[in-house]
């Protein structure tokens, strides 16, 4: 398989092997007019297999959703074929809108225009809370 | 410009410091009369608390200010479909503090996010109540004269009672305080209250027997039972007089045992138990509404 260096873009790397399609679903790929890659169980000396998404254009993906679903995923910023920029993602303090809350009793049931909030309440255990009625959050 | 949410917003300085503003309160009333001239404290009641509302109001008129009452706001802004926070950005407009109540959980947080005065949290469904907390501590400061090294026990209702699980989170900051936990298998406090016990390197004991647990204990928090929290009747009607303090339970406490309960009671200490001086519950009421002109003051801004 052959897949062409990005000159412009983004890479996504060090995603946990199988997690490339929801991380694909999640940042709304999808909706890109431009090249994008995703490329499933490459090998990796750290991680024995990894997953990597190449995007051929430079757009600013949620490192936010990204430390969420995978703590660990590195983007690396590519300009003129070289890499300018490289980040490791970790569990952010807030999410905003990733995460719902269902506590029935929470006011977000019943003011809909309100952000989904949660604070990250034990980063050794990836607990968030929401900052309204401290109910767990849960991965949807 | 700061709200009041939740009781841990406060720091145990800050506790102190309220509570000595309530008792100074309680020394010189006189000299606390006017300091809220000229400030308005709007009450926004989206839930009907009338014990609550009035605290509030019998407050900043003592404080020499005025009020301004939504009394019935759930039949009025919300049902018309305005949000909390509209509703905050509009009582910022003519009020100084806001007290609000809320069915909902976080609701005055949203206020509080949008309102550019003080929001006082008066109660959102069962989750945070924090002038309660505060009535409870002011209470448990004037009859002990301290927050450290005593036993405290609570019973009834602590798997849902949110003034129970407060006041835990509140207490758990002072050195040397021991919790005893009486209640029936099923209203067991719930794990997270427990983790903040241990996360302070204090003890507790859970029970089912309050009579067992009674010579131990520096205070005694009633809570009620409710019937809507068993699966059967039979559970209930066993278990109820286990859990209703008269004063043949009483036979074994500590002479200077502090009762409280957060009212309102139904039938948990029986009409008996008023007159004996260890029945601390309607002075609570009354350190209600000094801890509450305590707090209007701070959060004013006013010495
Ligand atoms: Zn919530």
């Amino acid at each position: 398989m052959n897949i062409d260096s990005i000159k412009n873009g983004i890479v996504i790397d060090h995603i946990t092997a199988g997690k490339g399609m929801e991380i694909y679903r999640l940042l709304g790929l999808d909706a890109l007019d431009c090249q994008v890659a995703i490329i499933k169980n490459a090998s990796s000396a750290k991680m024995g297999k990894k997953d990597i998404i190449k995007i051929d254009a430079d757009i600013t993906v949620n490192t936010d959703i990204l430390g969420y679903v995978d703590p660990g995923v590195t983007v690396d910023t590519i300009r003129n074929g070289e890499l300018v920029d490289k980040k490791k993602t970790e569990l952010p303090e807030r999410l905003v809108n990733i995460l719902t809350c269902r506590n029935p009793r929470c006011i977000t049931t019943t003011e809909q225009e309100l952000p989904h909030i949660f604070r990250l309440t034990d980063r050794e255990k990836g607990e968030y809370r929401c900052i309204y009625c401290e109910t767990k959050g849960k991965t949807s | 410009m700061r709200s009041i949410i939740d009781i841990k917003e406060l720091s145990v300085e800050e506790i102190d410091e309220l509570v000595a503003v309530g008792k100074d309160i309680i020394a010189n009333p006189a000299a606390y009369a006017h300091k809220c001239e000229g400030k308005k404290l709007a009450t926004l009641f989206f839930e009907p608390s009338t014990r609550t509302r009035l605290s509030f109001e019998a407050a900043m008129y003592e404080l020499g200010g005025h009020v301004l009452t939504m009394a019935d706001a759930q039949s009025s802004s919300a049902s018309k479909g305005e949000s909390v926070a509209d509703t905050a950005k509009v009582i910022s407009c003519y009020a100084d503090i806001i007290a609000m109540r809320h069915p909902k959980e976080g609701a005055p947080m949203v206020a509080a996010m949008n309102a550019s005065i003080p929001v006082i949290n008066a109660g959102d469904g069962g989750h945070n109540h924090p002038t309660q907390t505060l009535a409870d501590l002011l209470t448990i400061s004037r009859e002990k004269g301290r927050f450290d090294h005593m036993t405290v026990g609570f019973c009834g209702d602590l798997r849902f009672g949110r003034t129970v699980h407060s006041l835990i989170s509140a207490m758990s900051r002072y050195p040397g305080v021991r919790f005893l936990l009486i209640s029936p298998e099923e209203l067991k406090v719930p794990s997270y209250v427990k983790q903040e016990i241990k996360a302070h390197a204090l003890s507790y004991q859970q029970t089912t027997d309050l009579v067992s647990a009674m010579p131990e204990l520096d205070i005694l928090y009633m809570t009620r039972v409710q019937k809507e929290r068993f699966f059967n009747e039979e559970d209930y009607l066993r278990l109820k007089d286990s859990y209703i303090l008269t004063p043949e339970k009483l036979a074994s406490a500590k002479p200077d045992l502090c009762i409280m309960h957060p009212l309102p009671r139904v039938n948990e200490i029986s009409v008996a138990v008023d007159d004996d001086p260890r029945a601390c519950y309607f002075k609570q009421v009354l350190n209600g509404k000094y801890m509450r002109m305590a707090l209007i003051l701070k959060l004013l801004g006013i010495r």
